[in-house]
């Protein structure tokens, strides 16, 4: 497969996009929880995190609009797009649900997370690397937070189990999609520019089956995996996320503070 | 079962060479989460580099009903402080 010149371009900034719209919509999910959370301190973390992925999907995403070259900010690239124009995986964008499933959705995401930037952190492309070095400390915390109250609530209560292990199940067919290479991925790989997801998926495993036996869950025997977020195959939940995040400046256009 | 999870007090340290100060207090349910609660409730703005954090039921306190007791008697004490005495001026870097 030979790409031109202009078409690595257009590939980079499908990477970029990825990296950006998974940050941004899981960020904005959890700040659904602002207010909500079950205990005041819970809720703190929960923004804290939040506000973490929000600030990442910036650098992402102001880079990205560097590289496309026609002029759009971070601003642009997060509340001007539509739905399909979105390149996050499915999992990011399933809803909060319970506490149970919002720690598994951020545990399953937070794993691949961690070691994706650990990769990264080797990009010939310098300002993926800084990036992903400046990013990577705040996702070894949110991975230690997520796998915490995996052991936690897996390892808990009888109800507790139950509801982990339910939302494990619910959201499981959700992974896969983090781990399978496209033509995008694989390109990028090949050119030391973006990570090689099959060097992850060992790393992926392993940690998924260490925190699932310490918090006593089982891992689901559900082969068949979803697909279609990072093509921009969305699910109907998109669609109410972008409604909100992006009402100021649909209704109010250039809007600013 | 309790419904609630203990309290804890919280101290930290700004930086390194000053002692930890108490910041205040925040529910956790074991001593793990408590230092992870308090990493996210009090250090957000870059205030520390260390958490000491303790179930508040393990400290003692002084009782108001004793300060007359226990504080008093050092008011009428001045020589105690150091600024009491005058110094000669021959003694230099004091």
């Amino acid at each position: 497969m030979k790409h031109s010149q202009n078409s690595e371009k257009e590939l980079l900034f499908e990477y970029l996009l990825r990296l950006g719209d998974n940050a941004l919509i899981m960020g904005h999910r959890l700040s659904e929880w602002c207010g909500h959370g079950p205990i005041l301190e819970q809720d703190i973390a929960l923004t804290n995190i939040a506000l973490d992925l929000v600030g990442q999907s910036r650098s992402w995403l102001t880079y990205a609009g560097e590289v496309e070259g026609k002029g759009r900010s971070e601003d642009d690239l997060a509340y001007l797009r539509d739905a399909w124009d979105f390149r996050n995986v499915l999992l990011v964008e399933q809803q909060n649900g319970d506490w149970a499933v919002t720690i598994v959705r951020q545990f399953l995401f937070d794993v691949f997370n961690y070691y994706l930037h650990k990769e990264l952190l080797y990009s010939k492309d310098k300002q993926i690397a800084a990036i992903a070095e400046k990013s990577l400390k705040e996702i070894t915390y949110h991975l230690r937070y997520s796998s915490e109250w995996m052991i936690r609530l897996g390892d808990g209560t009888e109800v507790s189990r139950q509801k982990m292990q339910d939302a494990l199940q619910l959201l499981w067919t959700y992974h896969g999609e983090l781990l399978k290479a496209d033509d995008v991925d694989a390109t990028l790989a090949r050119l030391g520019i973006g990570a090689d997801l099959s060097k992850i998926k060992p790393h992926y495993d392993k940690k998924v089956e260490e925190i699932l036996a310490a918090a006593t869950l089982s891992k689901p025997a559900e082969e068949w995996m979803q697909k279609g977020g990072k093509q921009g195959q969305h699910s109907e939940h998109l669609g109410y996320i972008l409604t909100e995040l992006q009402f100021l400046q649909r209704a109010y256009p250039n809007a600013t503070w | 079962m309790k419904k609630n999870w203990p309290l804890w007090e919280v101290f930290i340290r700004s930086k390194n060479g000053l002692s930890h100060k108490h910041v205040g207090s925040l529910h956790a349910a074991d001593a793990e989460m408590a230092i992870e609660n308090a990493r996210d409730v009090y250090t957000r703005r870059n205030e520390g580099i260390s958490i000491w954090v303790v179930e508040s039921d393990h400290i003692t306190a002084s009782s108001p009903n004793q300060n007359d007791a226990l504080f008093d008697p050092a008011n009428d004490k001045v020589y105690r402080h150091p600024t009491f005495y005058n110094l000669p001026d021959e003694v230099k870097y004091i």
